[in-house]
């Protein structure tokens, strides 16, 4: 058998990913802990040089490799892209909040590329077997970032909870798995989505079921997301931040492939789960998001109801309903970035900011992160001009496109009971008073980070079709 | 001759044991550890089934992989539990209460 080593170079970034995060671990084994930056600046100096790499690689149409298991495309690039900047973004934000609590430890970079490489390869899947390894690393890497903090008994329980959930959903999902695979007898993709005419429709919607089920799990969304909120309560924020906002952009590849590419001809049978997920996760999350104290809760529950946003384009089948879905991912995750990249900046040694009450009178404490944080919940809120408000609005069009116009009208008419809560929060921070007036401390690359981050949402509110037609052009 | 009816049968039964495990076992977290293994291994049964009696070979690499994915996930998973008995000095299921979920 041949073997030509110009095979590998549509794997090149996850060969890439994994090199790194190796020679991370070795090099932080030999620093004293003092030397610990080191390991923070070569981990951000390789994301940088890999992203550097993705944008050279040349990359045309559809390639793949690995007999089938692996594709590189135009909507993998892009969102490895993404999965890169988000990714060099979390790693910037926290790191002042890792060293604050001593935290500061080689692991956490280490953990963070592995979970890195996880994604990539989840959104280059095109089989189930390489699917399902990648959403593993991802989710064994994450299991151990929650559980960082070891002397944190809210963070060990947190993990264990993320853990038994995480765990079960990867079961239904195998279950579902092996009853497609019985149906059709492939593991691609593409054979699969062959296989699915002929195949017996009982036990494919079976495992459709089932497959669902535990993307849902994965997602979050209602009724699968007990686990979202005590997750993004209990764990560290840096770690919070890292879940909050990267994993989206990969669990939407997932759901893309699976569904997609996988199951496409099963359509109008998980166009019918994914709109009660869909409604479900915008109204509980919605409505729960107004009763929380606990800003992590709140924006846990806000990821939930955007979730519930993304299925909206996903389930509309069609070319501008994916890519809109794709916009609404990215965006989601450079925005929930931001706003936790806020918390981590409030937040200083011995004090957590996670009440909604710490973000009071922030605007008289510093006029220019308030701000930003205002495009953060205005963008949330979906308030043009910032770019939450094209996001959602790309997603109605393709639910309007496909004639569910009820479903665009549950969706706005639950965004607007979110909006309330987004608001709360600028109020809070406009209007009332500060309880303490201790200054902001933090790294002028922090600040600076949280100030590209913001006006990003700006930019992009102003200038919407730079980014959706990159989203439009891989759906062709 | 066994048909593939029943392995699916088997299989079928021992993945609803163990979410009825998960579910209904309020006691302890090492049993709901074993529920999770036991779910994988019904999986298992599933996919050397169908591998069987279709005559193809990927079914049965596949389960390699969930083998060896399960061994990092137990792991991990006594890991957290270590963790977690180390804050809490219990693993009662009841009592991870402090996070309203």
């Amino acid at each position: 058998m041949n073997f030509d080593i110009t095979t590998l170079i549509p794997v090149l970034p996850e060969i890439y990913l994994l090199t790194l995060a190796s020679v991370v671990l070795l090099v932080d084994i030999m620093l004293r802990d003092d030397q610990r930056l080191l390991t923070y600046i070569l981990a951000q100096a390789g994301l940088a040089a890999g992203l550097v790499l993705l944008l050279v690689l040349p990359g045309e149409g559809k390639t793949v490799v690995f007999s089938g298991h692996y594709v590189r495309d135009a909507m993998g690039d892009v969102l490895k892209i993404a999965l890169f900047v988000t990714a060099f973004g979390a790693f910037l934000y926290s790191k002042d909040y890792l060293r604050a609590r001593k935290l500061f430890k080689g692991e956490f970079y280490v953990l963070g590329l592995l979970a890195l490489l996880g994604m990539s390869v989840m959104i280059s899947a095109n089989s189930f077997l390489s699917l399902y390894l990648g959403l593993e690393l991802l989710a064994l890497s994450l299991y151990a970032m929650v559980a960082f903090d070891r002397d944190s008994p809210a963070g060990s329980e947190a993990a264990m909870k993320y853990f038994i959930l995480g765990a079960v959903a990867s079961g239904m999902l195998l279950y579902g798995i092996s009853m497609i695979y019985g149906a059709t007898g492939s593991l691609i993709f593409g054979e699969v989505s062959k296989g699915v005419a002929q195949a017996d429709r009982l036990v494919l919607v079976f495992g459709l079921v089932f497959v669902v089920i535990g993307l849902a799990f994965k997602l979050g969304a209602v009724p699968f997301h007990m686990w979202v909120p005590d997750v993004y309560e209990g764990s560290p924020t840096a770690t919070t931040l890292f879940i909050g906002s990267i994993p989206k952009i990969a669990a939407f590849a997932m759901a893309m492939r699976l569904l997609v590419d996988g199951l496409g001809g099963l359509h109008e049978d998980w166009q019918g789960m994914l709109i009660i997920l869909a409604v479900l996760s915008m109204a509980v999350g919605n409505v729960f998001a107004l009763a929380q104290g606990n800003i992590k809760r709140m924006l846990a529950y806000s990821t939930i109801s955007h979730v519930g946003f993304l299925m909206l384009g996903v389930l509309s089948g069609t070319p501008s309903g994916y890519s809109s879905a794709m916009f609404y991912a990215i965006v989601y995750a450079i925005m929930a970035l931001g706003a936790f990249g806020i918390l981590i900046l409030l937040s200083r040694e011995g004090f957590e900011a996670d009440r909604l009450l710490d973000l009071k009178g922030l605007n008289q404490r510093s006029p220019w992160f308030a701000a930003m944080m205002m495009l953060f919940m205005f963008s949330m809120a979906g308030v043009p001009p910032t770019v939450g408000f094209f996001a959602k609005l790309f997603v109605l069009q393709a639910v309007v496109g496909v004639n569910l116009t009820w479903l665009a009208l549950v969706a706005v008419f639950f965004s607007i009971i979110g909006a309330f809560y987004y608001l709360r929060i600028v109020k809070l921070m406009y209007f009332d008073k500060p309880d303490s007036d201790v200054a902001l401390e933090a790294g002028w690359d922090t600040k600076l980070g949280l100030s590209v981050n913001g006006l990003a949402m700006l930019y992009f509110g102003m200038f919407p079709a730079s980014l959706l037609s990159v989203c439009q052009v891989t759906f062709g | 001759m066994i048909a593939l009816s029943d392995y699916l049968i088997v299989g079928a039964i021992l993945f609803s044991l163990s979410v009825a495990g998960i579910f209904l076992n309020r006691k302890n977290l090492l049993i709901l550890l074993m529920c999770v293994e036991l779910m994988l291994l019904a999986v298992n049964m599933n996919f050397i089934a169908f591998s069987h009696f279709r005559g193809d070979l990927a079914g049965q690499i596949f389960v390699f992989f969930i083998l060896t994915v399960a061994a990092a996930e137990a792991a991990i998973g006594l890991a957290i539990l270590v963790v977690l008995f180390r804050n809490r000095r219990t693993i009662d299921v009841e009592e991870l209460d402090t996070l309203k979920g």
